[in-house]
């Protein structure tokens, strides 16, 4: 061995005989990035990563002192934000980020929509990217009653009756999620162990999985790029030039983060009663209004359903086709079904955006 | 395999299962004092594990629903303004008889009987109220 050999290169080599890395640093040093007007977008997965991460760390240190069981849950955020030295601090950080999580997960899926990223050979990265966007929404769902106030248990409430009215699996399924008939202390227990053990495992396998096909199958490129002959294609190393701007990123929205949890920070409301009725005004998280909204609008009866069954199985159907989105208009010219593609994608955002001002307006 | 598969399933499965915990069945409750009840107004009252509204019209009668709204489970609430019971919700609204008289709520309140006795109230279920 060379004695003259520095540190890191001996620890490199220490590691290298044992678990052959060479090859890894060699596909890494390879790795490009298509630079076009479409290269933004490529940063947004990493964000959410990014907050992904400050969740987890937030979320582990709330834990040190959060209580759920439902006579001490509101207390123990209350004891977090108010005794606990930048307890206040580290709240707030978690549900902004949680809010801003998911708007870049929404960011993220709707410009791989529209840059056509999920066509083949990526359908699974889809796939496992929309199974990430529910288990987000999961995240905020269970993350949102934990607090044990009274918006949270209204919200619980209404959430879990609506998956009470799945056909056939909704009723058993609805006693498993609030463990009993109704929204209780059981509830807060279970949404607890959901939010930080079921949610955390599940998100990390998928997320290993989601990162694994984008590093093997590397970035997409948009068709008129990937047309291109190989001169004309304009590259960037992802190691180092990539990941050091995905960093730099990383910051501003990290800033941006903090900033809103300084001067906004996050409120805690009154305390949950199971006797009290629904407060006015009362709505979910921004990003289940679309879903509260339509179901305000749905009449009570529509022929033999019942509105809000008829709700729950058009949400559960344009779910599955969102999911299976790689495999639309396969009988479809090229011309055609980007067309019909970008057609859907608008109608999507439309109808989201409109039903979001209109639930934050009435 | 399938036996296999089931033999570990169905331990899990029921165990996600929470036990069915026996609950005292109540008939009546005391809901307070007539002379101290306003007209017009409503307030909610627990009835064993359930909450049920109890309302005064403006002409002094009582009434009783259950205040589960039949649409998402929220807890209704009486609205002195539009004299009818609204869920906060989804902005669901009953008649002063429980029916369901607009948005999505696709079924009316169970009712329970109101008695005044001596100066109390009595709420009690009716025979066909769950």
């Amino acid at each position: 061995m060379n004695p003259k050999r520095k540190l890191h290169e001996k620890l490199f080599s220490w590691f290298d005989d044992r678990f052959e890395i060479s090859p890894l640093v060699e596909f890494m040093r390879h790795k490009q990035v298509p630079v076009h007007r479409h290269t933004i977008w490529y940063y947004m997965g990493g964000v959410t990563l990014f907050l992904f991460v400050v969740q987890v760390m937030s979320g582990i240190l709330l834990v040190l002192y959060y209580k759920a069981d439902e006579n001490a849950a509101f207390e123990s955020v209350r004891f977090i934000m108010t005794k606990v030295q930048f307890g206040w601090l580290v709240r707030s950080i978690h549900s902004w980020s949680a809010n801003l999580m998911v708007f870049f997960v929404f960011v993220h899926m709707f410009s791989t929509f529209f840059t056509r990223a999920y066509a083949k050979p990526r359908e699974l990265t889809w796939i496992t990217g929309f199974v990430l966007l529910v288990l987000a929404l999961g995240f905020g769902f269970t993350g949102y009653l934990l607090p044990w106030n009274e918006l949270a248990f209204f919200a619980t409430k209404v959430g879990t009756d609506i998956v009470g009215a799945i056909p056939l699996v909704g009723d058993p399924l609805k006693i498993v999620l609030r463990g009993g008939e109704d929204v209780t202390g059981a509830t807060l227990s279970r949404f607890y162990a959901i939010h930080i053990a079921i949610l955390p495992a599940l998100f990390t396998v998928l997320l290993g999985l989601h990162l694994l096909f984008v590093q093997r199958q590397g970035m997409h490129e948009p068709e008129h790029i990937a047309a291109l002959p190989t001169e004309k294609k304009r590259m960037l190393p992802f190691f180092p030039n990539f990941l050091l701007r995905d960093v730099l990123l990383w910051f501003v929205v990290l800033n941006v983060l903090l900033c809103l949890a300084v001067f906004f920070p996050w409120g805690l409301g009154e305390k949950a009663d199971p006797f009290s009725s629904a407060p006015a005004g009362i709505r979910p998280e921004w990003y289940f209004m679309f879903m509260f909204q339509t179901l305000k609008l749905i009449p009570a009866h529509v022929f033999f359903l019942e509105g809000e069954v008829l709700g729950i199985v058009a949400f559960g159907l344009a779910g599955l086709a969102w999911l299976l989105v790689p495999f639309w208009g396969r009988g479809f010219s090229r011309a055609d079904r980007r067309a019909g593609m970008t057609l859907v994608g608008v109608a999507a955002i439309v109808y989201i955006a409109v039903l979001t001002v209109v639930g934050y307006l009435l | 395999m399938l036996g296999w598969l089931g033999s570990v399933l169905y331990p899990v499965i029921a165990y996600l299962q929470p036990p069915k915990i026996p609950e005292a069945s109540v008939q009546s409750v005391k809901a307070g004092l007539a002379s101290g009840f306003p007209a017009n107004s409503g307030q909610i009252v627990k009835f064993g594990r359930k909450p049920v509204v109890l309302i005064r019209t403006d002409t002094g009668d009582f009434r009783a629903f259950s205040a589960t709204c039949t649409h998402l489970e929220c807890i209704v609430q009486y609205r002195t303004d539009l004299k009818q019971i609204w869920c906060a919700c989804h902005n669901g609204r009953y008649d002063l008889r429980g029916r369901n008289v607009s948005g999505p709520p696709p079924r009316p309140l169970d009712e329970y009987a109101v008695k005044v006795v001596s100066d109390e109230i009595y709420v009690t279920k009716q025979a066909d109220a769950s």
